[in-house]
């Protein structure tokens, strides 16, 4: 049991890469990392955020919107079929969690809240999040599963960002070219650490 | 009327491209390119939400309450994008498949959003849509470019057809494994991005 946890979690966090392997949550990616400060900032925020939400839309994947879900309720649901509503119950779920995550944070850790609190509502429209959300549906993974894999999914994401914002740091002491810097420079970079993140692509566990 | 229409259409096209200077919707831009065929229906799909979702939110722009404003664009553009998914499993079931979760994922392409809040909300509808058709133009050509180039390269064919026979079926052509993989969507697109700058220095970032 505990062997399979840790399994899905090092290929959440490595081999599946949301940023280097999916290219998910790119915007912002590419947008927050010109210092590792507030890369560090963000990557917090979408682990938290990613921890929450992959579990709550697990649940309501599994007793709202599955075909027969609603059997609960009563024997009349039973041949209900909600999955279309999917995107629409997740982005709701996922905009709500993050308006508390904001008010909690401000009410009961408002330094945590002043470091975070502008990556916030970046975070709702962050494909990432998402992305973590849809594909639990399309693995079918239970209720433990979608814990670990919303943590490692967050945790590889934050990662990624406070690397890639580690090398952009370093990179004001080099020459570049004068039409690849600032942005084109960054995919070049980001597509050589995906190339390092491949590295872990053939290990089975 | 602050924007001409022809500028609302072309500008995005070279002069603001949401991928090259906007940075935005690259996410599925990269995923989506290994080949042409899933490209063409990830470009018709975001241009199509692009500018109904823009229509939708600029008609509506001056009933939706500021407070809420994000919630209200995200549910306009999630039904979108539902009505989308369900046309595209209808007609076109394989490529559906190929690109399974990144149709969902144009809700959270930032284009969309990064549209609705910028333009659509200001602007009347007929502005609005041709932004729309606008930017999901510039969207696709970065799209189609690096599509065009990844399969090539990558396995000698356009659009399913074989162009440049590869060794393993008997021609000459050695195929670029790099370019199936995803870091060379990454190569491409920043070596466009440098070569749109060499061509409009102005967009150079000076202090990057």
């Amino acid at each position: 049991m505990f062997e399979e946890y840790l399994n899905l979690a090092v290929k959440a966090i490595f081999i599946e890469n949301m940023a280097l392997t999916f290219f998910l949550g790119m915007c912002s990616f590419l947008a927050v990392s010109k210092k590792v400060e507030t890369a560090i900032g963000l990557g917090l925020a979408v682990i938290f955020v990613l921890t929450v939400t992959v579990p709550a839309n697990n649940l309501i994947q599994t007793y709202l919107l599955n075909e027969g879900a609603l059997a609960w309720i009563s024997p009349e649901f039973a041949g209900v079929d909600l999955t279309f509503l999917n995107l629409l119950c997740f982005i709701g779920t996922i905009a709500a969690m993050v308006q508390l995550v904001e008010m909690t944070t401000d009410r009961f850790f408002p330094a945590l809240h002043a470091t975070l609190g502008i990556f916030l509502p970046l975070i709702a429209v962050n494909c990432a999040i998402l992305g973590g959300s849809l594909f639990m549906v399309e693995r079918d993974y239970d209720f433990g599963e979608s814990v670990v894999f919303g943590l490692g999914n967050g945790i590889g994401w934050f990662l990624a960002v406070v690397a890639l914002a580690s090398i952009r740091e370093r990179l004001r002491y080099s020459n570049v070219p004068h039409g690849l810097r600032g942005l084109g420079m960054t995919f070049v970079i980001t597509g050589l650490m995906a190339f390092g993140f491949m590295a872990f692509g053939g290990i089975q566990l | 009327m602050a924007v001409k229409k022809s500028e609302a259409a072309l500008d995005p096209l070279f002069n603001n491209n949401p991928i090259a200077l906007q940075v935005l919707g690259i996410c599925s831009a990269l995923a989506v390119t290994t080949k042409m065929e899933t490209s063409v229906v990830m470009c018709a799909a975001v241009i199509g939400v692009l500018t109904l979702s823009n229509l939708t939110i600029s008609l509506l722009r001056h009933q939706i309450p500021n407070s809420i404003r994000i919630i209200v664009q995200l549910t306009v553009i999630a039904s979108l994008v539902i009505v989308t998914d369900q046309i595209l499993k209808a007609y076109v079931f394989e490529i559906s498949k190929q690109l399974s979760v990144f149709v969902g994922l144009i809700i959270t392409n930032c284009i969309i959003m990064g549209r609705a809040e910028a333009f659509a909300m200001q602007n009347p509808p007929s502005l609005a849509i041709l932004d729309g058709i606008g930017n999901g133009i510039g969207y696709s050509a970065i799209l189609m470019v690096t599509a065009f180039l990844r399969e090539l390269f990558g396995s000698g064919k356009l659009y399913g057809y074989t162009v440049l026979p590869t060794v393993s079926e008997g021609g000459w052509y050695l195929p670029n494994g790099l370019m199936l993989l995803s870091p060379a969507a990454f190569f491409i697109i920043g070596g466009l991005i440098w070569a749109l700058r060499v061509y409009k220095p102005a967009q150079v970032e000076m202090d990057g």
